[in-house]
């Protein structure tokens, strides 16, 4: 089970992920981000810090979206991550592909200069 | 000592398998983020099955059995009566690849084949067992 809240703050957008996305959620990942690409946020955020777990089909959505997110200049940070999430997302080296801070902080600071 | 569990076809009963997996190796001194790994692994593969094998039909089962040898190597099967899905046959995309074409799947199987030590299959009695091995340096 997932739930997924999105709030804005200093022109971001802020994805919360609360729960769990395994093949059965990351359909509301997807519906959340696509929702904010189609609002026009060109900053997107998204907090980690309560996501419990990620299998394959939640990495594949953040991995689906890079290619047009560099095509429509749009930022997306991920940050607040657990370990155990992150060890997920370095098996397969994804950490290098995807922007990952550890705060909110960092991650507002690294999409600002980016949105430059 | 050995663990069995079975489960219908139906991608909301992941969360079922993952707790079954985890609370299996609990008390085998297994660190904690290979546990992870593992539950993960397991869940690609179960996940792969209902989807591609049984279309998540939820009358379908999936059997698992986990055997505990000497506190270090677990064998995981996975038995099942739907079409066999080798993913030792199927070549693991490149990144550059997944993400190029936009690809969502794909992925599974990576993490999979990078957290096992070994993806075998075999039949018995009209059933096709998937078996997989890990051994845990603890």
């Amino acid at each position: 089970m997932v739930h997924i809240k999105r709030l804005q703050e200093d022109g971001a957008d802020i994805i919360a992920i609360i729960g769990e996305i395994d093949a059965s959620s990351s359909i509301e990942l997807d519906l959340s981000i696509a929702k904010s690409v189609g609002e026009g946020f060109r900053k997107i955020l998204v907090d980690c810090s309560a996501l419990e777990y990620i299998s394959s089909a939640g990495l594949g959505v953040f991995m689906s979206y890079i290619e047009e997110f560099k095509d429509k200049n749009v930022t997306m940070v991920l940050f607040g991550m657990k370990e155990k999430v992150m060890n997920t997302f370095a098996i397969l080296g994804l950490a290098d592909l995807l922007l990952i801070r550890d705060s909110k902080q960092e991650a507002k600071q690294l999409a600002n200069e980016l949105s430059v | 000592m050995n663990y069995q569990y079975s489960i219908g076809c139906s991608l909301t009963n992941l969360k079922g398998i993952r707790d079954f997996i985890r609370t299996s190796l609990k008390g085998h001194g297994v660190p904690e983020v290979e546990i992870s790994a593992i539950v993960l692994a397991l869940d690609e593969m179960c996940s792969n099955l209902m989807i591609h094998a049984h279309h998540c039909n939820p009358d379908h089962v999936l059997e698992l059995h986990i055997e505990v040898d000497n506190g270090r190597t677990f064998v995981f099967e996975i038995i099942d009566d739907g079409d066999v899905f080798d993913i030792n046959a199927y070549k693991t995309p490149t990144m550059d690849n997944l993400v190029h074409e936009k690809r969502k799947g794909g992925l599974g199987i990576s993490l999979v084949k990078s957290i096992m030590d070994s993806i075998e299959y075999a039949k018995k009695n009209g059933k096709n067992i998937c078996r997989l091995t890990k051994t845990v340096n603890n």
